[in-house]
């Protein structure tokens, strides 16, 4: 059954993106473009929408024990604030910036965006792969 | 300012479906939907647990706008980016949202909805620097 969730999960999550135009970096980077003159809100909507669920699941989360299906519930939210945290999201937001791909459109983008959504993929891939060696002893 | 009544109600609506997966990944399974934690644990050279759940979950991801340009229409995606840039963009996102513990869905959706601090923190931190960066490159490099 957790299996099946988590598939469902992830369908859902690419409907998502595909009808939010998330799934276009044209559109982000429309958002990311402040100070541009044309400036798109689309993806400050789509913050809302899926913020407003999730607060609503994390207070029934609150509630319960332990998840449906078994396991445990994430523990309470760290509130160390150190520099691989604000260092690591400013790396991030530069490369974002540079696109308009985070790790979940250029994903959703593998099998519909072309050979350039392809190449993002696989340069993301080397560089979390560099992260999680720099990170393991 | 572009404001598009059309285009924000599909946001809306595709933003609550994100919230729904991510709040069914984390009430049925007790799982963060943060797409670069779920895929940077699929990399490691020690594979978590619950590592069928994680690739099941990416699947899912990959295949619905595949399923949706069957079903209905190919979703647009308009990439004019080099393929230089798309390399160091790619290589940014993918160290920066592991050193960061996060992205978009993991402390743009899961962690500020919560009202984590180290999320909302994260969050105004890679808004900000994204938005310098295409100021940058779109309005006084371009220009």
């Amino acid at each position: 059954m957790r299996k099946l969730v988590a598939l469902l999960a992830g369908l859902i999550f690419g409907l998502g993106l595909v009808v939010s135009d998330m799934i276009n970096p044209a559109r982000v980077l429309g958002f990311l473009d402040l100070f541009g003159g044309a400036w798109d809100p689309t993806l400050a909507f789509v913050m809302i929408g899926a913020v407003l669920v999730m607060a609503v699941a994390w207070a029934i989360a609150s509630k319960r024990d332990e998840p449906v299906f078994g396991g445990d519930m994430p523990g309470t939210a760290s509130s160390l604030v150190d520099g691989r945290l604000i260092g690591g999201a400013a790396i991030f937001g530069l490369g974002w910036g540079l696109v308009g791909l985070c790790p979940g459109p250029a994903l959703a983008g593998l099998l519909v965006g072309g050979t350039s959504v392809c190449v993002f993929i696989a340069a993301m891939i080397l560089g979390m792969g560099v992260q999680n060696m720099a990170r393991s002893p | 300012m572009n404001f598009d009544l059309t285009n924000a109600l599909f946001g809306l609506a595709g933003g609550i479906l994100i919230g729904l997966s991510a709040a069914l990944l984390l009430l049925a399974n007790g799982r963060i939907a943060g797409i670069s934690g779920i895929t940077g644990s699929l990399i490691a050279l020690r594979l978590p647990a619950a590592w069928t759940e994680s690739l099941l979950f990416l699947a899912g991801l990959v295949a619905a706008p595949a399923l949706y340009a069957l079903i209905v229409s190919p979703p647009a995606i308009n990439i004019t980016t080099s393929v230089p840039v798309l390399i160091a963009g790619g290589v940014l996102v993918g160290f920066g949202s592991r050193l960061g513990s996060g992205c978009t869905s993991g402390h743009g959706v899961c962690g500020m909805s919560r009202l984590s601090k180290r999320s909302i923190l994260a969050t105004l931190t890679f808004m900000a620097v994204a938005i310098i960066a295409v100021t940058i490159s779109r309005n006084l490099i371009a220009a």
